[in-house]
């Protein structure tokens, strides 16, 4: 964000968070920690914590990367070593960075995994991006998998499946990593604090139900997500964190102040947007600006629930340790079924009373995308609106089509502007 | 003799690729009208359990795509480009009610495209059948194995909820007995291409096994007994062709020039991915015991490494190396359709499993309606040329 | 007068439409200049007001001389010897700036003598302007480089031979001299040459009436007289942000295309536009508000752009696709829209020994199935249906078009407007028109 703009205590405090731990892992060796690699979907931060281990996320490095302006030549390097152009560039750009030294956000490097705790929720290209790392880094490997979702329910059955591999695959092997044994109550601590942060953030998100919203939330809710969904659930500072940013959003609904952008506060709500699918990260900014300076603000959005669905009531449960963690990789977002990911946008439409609904529509990854269309169709069924489609990528920047992407989203908000004018000349 | 055997195989050569490519799926209607009120259930690769829907009384039936039969409009009006093919064709014919005569859809996981089409499925099909069958990366018969049969359980569940007789004893037995049959004839096939390339072209041995899409194991079978004997009477000259593996083509299908494409240019092909469906899992399920176990607990011990299972154990790329040992390849060719996900990211770690293990490979990509080869004609030629003269050095 | 423009800066061309105050269109002009957004808009603009003063000329005969007014040929014959005045003061500016290319160093070797020779194709070119123009030159390809590009390539190669001057050399020295031409924001205006183009018309038509003459002069310069008050514009296409105009002056070409259609044909509900990098599929209700849309992804497969690289690659000019395509008796499967892979797959057909017009009949149906993707993801195709943009008008993709709507949606109307190519103008302009009442506090008397 540009320096010389305001900044509300809660962003200089999420930095803090993240570089800290980017500096933590630097210095893990050293400190004789061992970190674990992960993914942010059905991450298990809590067990890692409860073994005193770092979670590392390749996703997060690969974004980072992007918001660097690293990302086309890690890519580059990946495709270089025989990755395909079609393939998802969160993987190219992870592979392509340790394959250039794995130095991290920070300009430091990354530690090797001790451990490569595959959670396989929701995206089948992580099966392969841990194949490809086990082979470079000869890590032991231990893969969870979480069931989909494929009926719009999480069963008993998957439930106990996943419970049974954390006893009986997951834990041994961090107890073979770490030579520590598993605490339970120590778990049990960290997942209750794990549910006093989650009772903030979901009052943050909801808050964006006001007008006008006093959060953005999908360019603004990418800040807002960063600590719980990585590093830091289950932590005393996630707590802190959480209802730090509370106070100042209900703050900013007293004062009837709507979201603060990288260029300032935004002036005047004039659209309220729901948005489906992952930023562009490699012109994130850019495509922020696109929103901001039409006076359109996202109210919701389906990416600031991929690392844990929370607003239907889940919270960590400390007198249900691993079944609530089960529960909660269950639940991440894209581990939904189609009809229940249109289903949930076309409720943040009517919930959040938006104007309409973008797709942001993803080259890199099918498990967002693939279907989106059909998505689309039933959210204008269920809605009556008309829903905006918007493509470009994550991090390759050979996909973000700057003029493209502006043009559409332009179009999309003048035919809102068209329909209310008509709609009011009607009413004359 | 070998004249009206030749005939007779050209014959069935020809009804099998009209059984294959039938995108009106007209085996499947007869099969129902012959079964008044039985359930036919389609799936997608790679592996659905046929003898499972088999004992319900219902008909299994492969959908691999429209190929380049159908003509694409409300398929592509549900995928963006960067998606592959095989789902806009598969929609495109759901949409145009070329799959009516199916009372339901299996989508077993391979990758997030097919996963996601179980959505689409039921978000464009609401009547119907559509069920993901999540299949186990757990592989211990205690943690993996019990959620398995569990999910097997819930499949009798859903297709007796639709209609479908409940399996008795007799009807597991019979479907057990004749897809574990047919599973041999199809291995039998493999075999005989693997030791006599040129008695068993590519292009023929894959019609005759894609006929098995839409015709129930037994029929399937006496197909390929017919297949068998009539190649086997039918004399046919060695060439001096390169003996390739073809891998990476095991969801959207190669269309059948490509094929011959790769024949002309040189290649046998003793050794492939396509059509997994029979023979995913190697061993037979076993006949006694609890059926649904059964199953599950064979697929967990016997399913073949595969880009959309979990490499448990070993180094990616070598189940490859071996397939390629054993099937005395001299080369392998990575044929991926453009953007499969499962494919093209395993490549590049088999690829350099190949590499450790001196077998010579290249790769090229292509969508189940490709029309041109010219390239992939020029490509392999030299591959295969290359091939025999390092061989004959 | 009063007047709105509405300016469409698409990719290929830029399209202009001038609207009086009661929504009548008055001209509409169009360019093909690549130089620059400003030159290009103001190139198309003045096309159009030069239309607009053309009415207005009509108007001021039918005061004067009722019958000459009411005689179509003869409004037509004065006005390509307007043309022809406009490209004979073109041909000027291109002698100043051929002689200043071929003054550069690049072309000292030959010195004077290239100066001498393209000085003298250039009188070659001027001197066969009249009787091109009097045959209907000019009016076809409606451009000056095409025009004179194309003689200028026959009559170089024979000249250059007999200069000893290479033909690549006088090419590229055209070349460099009307880029230079395209860039010069020149005065083409009606004000300028309407007067000698009168004179032009008089002196070559001797059996014309005295009276006509002289109505005619009195009525061109009351055209070239009249204010025309530019009330209001709006702007719109694939450059309109480089439109040096207020935000509120630039519309989406989505909302453009709707009201333009819409105001061509009413009842259209359904709007298909291929243009140059973009298709769009628009829904519109019964006031011509769009209800919904969706344009082609990333790459500009099945778009004109599509059939322009095509073209090229079976060396024919774009315009010859859709006849040749006619001419077809089958249609060959074309897989790919990719503009990249097309022309492989092209070559390979080819070289498989289809014919050419069932190959080209082929890439048609390939670039409208995209198309109808298009519509399909929009909400289908209702009916009316009006196609616009550039490819309506070859005759091959409408045919498929239309065969393909049939077969997937029933029976529906299919529009098409002669002026299709203006319907994003036309659109900005009722906006311009829409927006200066409102301003203005007047009711819109164009509104249903």
């Amino acid at each position: 964000m540009n320096d010389s703009i305001h900044k509300e205590p809660s962003m200089l405090r999420q930095k803090e968070l993240i570089g800290g731990h980017y500096r933590k892992l630097a210095r893990a060796k050293e400190a004789g920690l061992k970190s674990a690699y992960t993914f942010v979907p059905g991450n298990l931060t809590e067990l890692l914590l409860a073994f005193d281990v770092l979670p590392v996320l390749p996703e997060i490095n690969a974004l980072q990367s992007a918001m660097r302006g690293k990302s086309a030549e890690y890519i580059a390097k990946a495709e270089k070593l025989g990755q395909s152009e079609d393939v998802c560039t969160y993987v190219k750009c992870d592979y392509g960075m340790m394959k250039s030294g794995n130095v991290g956000p920070t300009g430091e490097r990354l530690p090797d995994p001790d451990l490569l705790l595959l959670s396989y929720t929701g995206c089948f290209t992580f099966l392969k991006w841990f194949e490809l790392l086990r082979e470079e880094y000869k890590a032991p490997t231990v893969m969870l998998h979480v069931p989909y979702q494929g009926d719009g329910a999480a069963t008993r059955e998957m439930r106990d499946y996943v419970v049974k591999q954390l006893r009986r695959v997951v834990i041994p092997a961090l107890e073979k990593v770490t030579g520590k044994r598993y605490d339970e109550d120590r778990l049990r601590h960290i997942l209750a604090l794990s549910a006093q942060a989650e009772e903030d953030f979901v009052a943050v998100f909801r808050a964006a139900r006001n007008r006008p919203s006093p959060i953005d939330a999908y360019f603004g809710g990418v800040y807002y997500i960063g600590p719980i969904f990585t590093a830091f659930r289950g932590t005393q500072a996630a707590v802190d964190y959480y209802r730090m940013l509370r106070a100042e959003v209900d703050a900013r609904v007293a004062a009837g102040a709507g979201p603060l952008t990288p260029d300032g506060p935004m002036p005047r709500e004039k659209y309220r947007l729901v948005v489906e699918g992952p930023p562009n990260w490699t012109s994130f900014h850019e495509f922020w600006r696109m929103f901001h300076e039409e006076g359109a603000v996202v109210v919701a959005s389906t990416y600031t629930k991929v690392g844990g669905v929370y607003e239907d009531g889940f919270r960590h449960d400390p007198a249900r340790p691993l079944e609530s963690l089960a529960e909660y990789c269950l639940g991440c977002y894209t581990n939904h079924n189609l009809p229940a990911r249109a289903d949930r946008i076309a409720r943040y439409v009517q919930d959040y009373e938006a104007d309409g609904f973008l797709i942001h529509s993803v080259k890199s990854c099918d498990s967002f995308s693939a279907g989106q269309l059909v998505i689309l169709r039933d959210v204008e069924q269920k809605t009556g609106r008309a829903g905006a489609f918007i493509e470009s990528d994550l991090v390759d920047p050979r996909y973000f089509a700057a003029s493209n992407v502006k043009n559409r989203l332009e179009s999309y908000l003048q035919m809102i502007d068209q329909q209310r004018r008509g709609a009011t000349a009607c009413a004359r | 003799m070998s004249q009206p055997a030749a005939a007779a195989l050209a014959q069935l050569v020809e009804r099998a690729e009209a059984l294959a490519y039938d995108v009106e799926y007209s085996a499947v209607r007869a099969w129902k009208e012959r079964h008044p009120g039985a359930l036919a259930i389609g799936f997608v690769p790679v592996w659905a359990p046929r003898e499972l829907i088999a004992a319900c009384g219902a008909l299994p039936v492969g959908v691999v795509g429209g190929g380049d039969k159908v003509e694409i409009i409300k398929g592509d009006a549900c995928y963006q480009s960067y998606v592959c093919h095989l789902p806009r064709s598969v929609v495109e014919l759901g949409l145009n009610g070329r799959l009516d005569c199916l009372d339901g859809m299996l989508f077993p996981s391979i990758c997030d495209v097919i996963r996601n089409l179980s959505g689409v499925w039921k978000l464009l099909f609401p009547n119907k059948l559509s069920h993901y069958l999540d299949l186990p990366q757990d592989f211990d018969p205690e943690i993996g194995g019990d959620f398995f049969r569990a999910e097997l359980a819930q499949l009798v569940e859903l297709l007796v909820a639709r209609g479908a007789r409940r399996p008795t004893p007799a009807s597991w037995r019979q479907a057990i007995t004749e897809h574990n049959e047919n599973r041999h004839l199809v291995e039998e096939l493999h075999a005989l291409r693997r030791e006599q390339p040129w008695r068993v072209p590519t292009s023929e041995a894959y019609v005759v096994a894609r006929a098995g899409c839409v015709l129930p194991a037994t029929e399937h079978s006496a197909l390929l007994r017919d297949y068998l004997a009539l190649v086997r009477a039918v004399p046919r000259a060695p060439l001096d062709n390169a003996r390739v593996v073809v891998a990476g083509a095991f969801c959207e299908q190669p269309p059948l020039d490509l094929l011959k494409t790769l024949e002309r240019a040189g290649c046998y092909i003793v050794g492939d991915d396509f059509l997994l469906a029979p023979r995913f899992v190697r061993a037979d399920v076993p006949l006694e015991g609890d059926p649904l176990a059964a199953i599950a607990n064979t697929w967990l011990a016997h399913a073949q490494p595969h880009a959309s299972v979990w490499t448990r154990a070993g180094t990616k790329g070598d189940d490859l190396v071996a397939l390629a040992r054993k099937a005395g390849a001299e080369g392998v060719l990575f044929a991926a359709p453009s953007f499969c996900d499962p494919a093209l990211l395993d490549q590049p770690m088999q690829e350099a499993a190949c590499g450790r293990a001196g077998l010579p490979h290249m790769h090229f990509k292509y969508s189940e309606n490709s029309g041109q080869f010219q390239g992939i004609r020029e490509q392999a030629g030299t591959f295969a040329d290359a091939i025999k003269l390092w061989s004959g050095a | 007068m009063r007047t709105v423009i509405g300016i469409d800066l698409g990719s290929t061309t830029t399209k202009a439409v001038v609207l009086g105050e009661d929504g009548r269109m008055l001209g509409r002009g169009i360019t093909n200049t690549r130089s620059n957004y400003d030159v290009a808009c103001a190139i198309a603009r003045s096309e159009a007001l030069i239309a607009t003063r053309f009415a207005l000329l009509r108007e001021a005969l039918a005061r004067r001389a009722p019958d000459a007014a009411r005689d179509d040929a003869l409004l037509q014959s004065i006005a390509r010897t307007f043309r022809l005045e406009q490209h004979l003061g073109q041909i000027a500016v291109l002698r100043t700036e051929l002689a200043a290319v071929a003054s550069g160093a690049t072309w000292h070797t030959y010195g004077e003598a290239l100066h001498a020779c393209a000085a003298g194709l250039l009188d070659r070119i001027e001197a066969e302007a009249p009787a091109a123009f009097a045959g209907g030159a000019g009016l076809g390809s409606e451009f000056f480089r095409d025009l004179v590009g194309a003689r200028w390539r026959v009559l170089a190669e024979p000249a250059g031979k007999a200069a000893d001057i290479g033909f690549d050399w006088l090419m590229s020295c055209f070349d460099k001299a009307i880029v230079r031409v395209e860039n010069r924001a020149l005065d083409l205006s009606f004000e300028r040459f309407a007067g000698p183009a009168i004179e032009r018309f008089v002196r070559e038509n001797p059996a014309l009436a005295p009276g006509n003459a002289t109505a005619l002069r009195a009525s061109a310069t009351e055209a070239a007289a009249a204010a025309i008050d530019e009330w209001n514009q709006v702007g719109t296409g694939y450059g309109r942000s480089k439109l040096p105009f207020r935000r509120e002056q630039i519309r989406s070409e989505i909302l453009c295309h709707g009201l333009g259609a819409h105001r061509f044909f009413p009842g259209t509900r359904t709007v298909l536009d291929i243009g140059g990098q973009d298709t769009k599929a628009i829904q519109v209700d019964d006031q011509g508000i769009v209800t919904s849309f969706q344009m082609n992804d990333r790459c500009a497969a099945g778009c004109g752009r599509y059939l322009g690289y095509i073209a090229d690659e079976m060396n024919v000019a774009v315009q010859e696709l859709g006849p040749m395509a006619s001419r077809a008796t089958r249609s060959v499967k074309i897989n790919s829209t990719c503009t990249v892979f097309a022309g492989a797959e092209l070559r390979d057909r080819l070289a498989l020994g289809q014919k050419r017009e069932d190959v080209v009949a082929g890439l048609h149906r390939a670039i409208v199935l995209r198309a109808m993707s298009l519509l399909a993801r929009s909400g289908g195709v209702k009916d009316e249906f009006t196609f616009t943009g550039g490819v309506a008008r070859n005759q091959a993709a409408v045919a498929a078009l239309r065969q393909l709507v049939s077969e997937n949606y029933g029976a529906r109307q299919l529009n098409i407007s002669v002026d299709s190519i203006y319907t994003g103008a036309y659109g900005a302009a009722l906006f311009a028109l829409r927006d200066a009442r409102a301003a203005a506090a007047t009711p819109d008397p164009v509104a249903a």
